[in-house]
């Protein structure tokens, strides 16, 4: 029976989902509001992030922590994660982005050096790491995906309440980030107006790097909470992030808020109908919605909030 | 009285075509200057210049005797020049308070002292604190424009068109707060169609054509000379 059998289960897969999409969204999002465009190479952010997260849990778990280690542990992969995707965005906004600026390129340009990064660091990370999937270390009770708890008929994965938690405490971070610190107003200037906000005092190349760096931890530490449940590999950031390029597109791209509800959004609009059709129906649904969007509604659920007035 | 700020031989291009041909302006402390001259005269792209939006391709920009034709934007800022743009350009989205914020965005330490000497220039900007910036009318858009620039405490204010588009009375009020702007120690140099107006603000003049200076004087010789009134100030040929 569509939607109903299974409904409540794939609501809260679809919701668990939506909240690692809305944390690697926020960073296209974030990119685009200062630059206006759309940083292909985020994906890499996103993998780099899991193979931080991976690489220090690595080294410092032991034998199945579990209780307050776990909790522990945890926060310690998202901080790798975080400072590895946010260190890989920095870099790649100096060497992919910058000397073209500096140039006055045309947005192709940046297109394109885009696309280049992200081939290079995932075939970099594919040398590298190996090209097969790796396993997070277990830290959680001996399993990362053991059932925490049912509800409604739906049983609710540990690794989802991970998600979630860390998900709303970092989209709420960095809420309050972008509209109380001087960091975000120097970010909502230039994303309004850049030129006027240089006049200001405001330094964009400065204000450019902290919003790709912002967008890098957030981007990073979804790639470990994405690689505890999968593994890590160097193609894992392809479809997750398009799905959440996606995500900001469904928000309205350059709204911050509208990329965490877009999230959601899609999260939930890709998994549902898996109650009544072929998993494999996912990733169409996902970017028929992504077609669907740009066809109706390019400025998105919320419309652009960032960016430019005009 | 030395210059605080001097343009010698100043030429600015956009591409192919000349905007600036060898200006040279100074300016010199405590003082109100205005740039006079039609559209497309130069006046903005001088105030840019200075700014450093726009990078000359001859000549130089003083302040303090030291040059800062190659400085960044956010530095000149930082040296003592405030630039209220064309057309306000406050940031729609973001409350007034944040457009004032945003002005001190160089400095540090306690704004409270800087917020009250703003609001006591413009009370009305007070009362819309709290308001998105885009909601505001455009005298009051004027005003916290005024009020962003003056937030970085800088020595020397340039002001592009402040009238524009402003109803007479807002016109008069937004020229009486430049004059106490100026008594209270900021430098001002004024872009301005209304010549008139201007000049009788002003100290000294410049009138610029087709980028070049044609004319600088005191503002009351200006402001009596024959080829200024037909050309600028709407008189007829006496």
């Amino acid at each position: 029976m569509c939607f109903t059998q299974n409904f409540s289960q794939y609501l809260v897969i679809g919701l668990a989902n939506g909240f690692l999409y809305a944390l690697i969204a926020l960073g296209y999002t974030l990119v685009y509001g200062v630059l206006q465009l759309i940083n292909f190479a985020h994906s890499e952010v996103f993998m780099s992030g899991g193979f931080a997260g991976y690489f220090v849990l690595q080294a410092v778990v032991g034998k199945q922590p579990h209780g307050v280690m776990s909790v522990v542990m945890i926060v310690l992969g998202i901080a790798a994660g975080a400072l590895g995707g946010g260190l890989v965005a920095f870099l790649l906004e100096r060497v992919a982005y910058r000397p073209l600026r500096r140039r006055k390129a045309p947005k192709l340009a940046f297109l394109i050096s885009a696309i280049g990064a992200s081939y290079f660091l995932y075939n970099l990370a594919g040398k590298e790491f190996g090209r097969t999937s790796l396993s997070v270390p277990y830290i959680f009770n001996g399993s990362n995906s053991g059932i925490a708890f049912t509800i409604f008929g739906a049983q609710v994965q540990t690794i989802y309440v991970i998600w979630a938690v860390a998900a709303i405490v970092l989209l709420v971070s960095l809420d309050r980030v972008v509209a109380k610190t001087k960091l975000g107003k120097g970010i909502r200037a230039v994303a309004e107006d850049a030129e006027t906000a240089s006049l200001m005092g405001v330094n964009i190349d400065r204000v450019i790097s902290q919003a790709f760096v912002l967008g890098g931890l957030l981007g990073g530490a979804a790639g470990f909470l994405f690689g505890l449940n999968f593994g890590v590999v160097y193609t894992m950031g392809f479809t997750p992030a398009l799905k959440a390029f996606t995500a900001a597109v469904l928000g309205g791209i350059g709204n911050l808020r509208g990329a965490m509800l877009g999230g959601l959004v899609l999260g939930v609009a890709e998994s549902l109908p898996l109650s009544c059709v072929n998993p494999a129906w996912q990733d169409v649904i996902a970017f028929g919605i992504l077609i669907v969007v740009l066809l109706f509604r390019p400025m998105g659920l919320l419309g652009e909030r960032l960016g430019r007035s005009a | 009285m030395t210059a605080m700020l001097r343009l010698g031989g100043v030429d600015v291009r956009y591409g192919a075509i000349p905007a600036l041909r060898g200006v040279d302006i100074e300016v010199r402390e405590g003082e109100i200057v205005a740039l006079l001259g039609a559209n497309g005269a130069g006046k903005t792209t001088t105030l840019r210049t200075i700014s450093g939006l726009v990078r000359p391709a001859k000549g130089y920009v003083a302040l303090d005797g030291k040059r800062i034709d190659q400085v960044s934007p956010h530095r000149i800022v930082a040296l003592g020049i405030g630039h209220v743009p064309e057309g306000r350009r406050i940031f729609p989205r973001m409350t007034v308070l944040e457009n004032l914020e945003i002005g001190a965005y160089r400095r540090r330490g306690d704004l409270r002292s800087d917020l009250q000497h703003i609001f006591g220039l413009f009370p009305i900007l007070e009362q819309r604190r709290e308001q998105n910036g885009g909601t505001l009318s455009g005298g009051e858009q004027q005003m916290l424009a005024i009020g962003r620039a003056l937030m970085s405490r800088p020595q020397l204010l340039l002001l592009d068109e402040p009238s524009m588009g402003l109803a007479p009375l807002v016109v008069e009020a937004i020229f009486d707060i430049i004059e106490r702007i100026r008594d209270e120690g900021t430098t001002i140099l004024l872009v301005e169609q209304n010549a008139a107006q201007a000049l009788q603000l002003a100290d000294r003049g410049y009138v610029l054509e087709n980028g070049s200076v044609v004319m600088a004087d005191d503002a009351e010789a200006l402001l009596g000379d024959e080829r200024v009134r037909v050309a600028y100030l709407g008189e007829g040929a006496a």
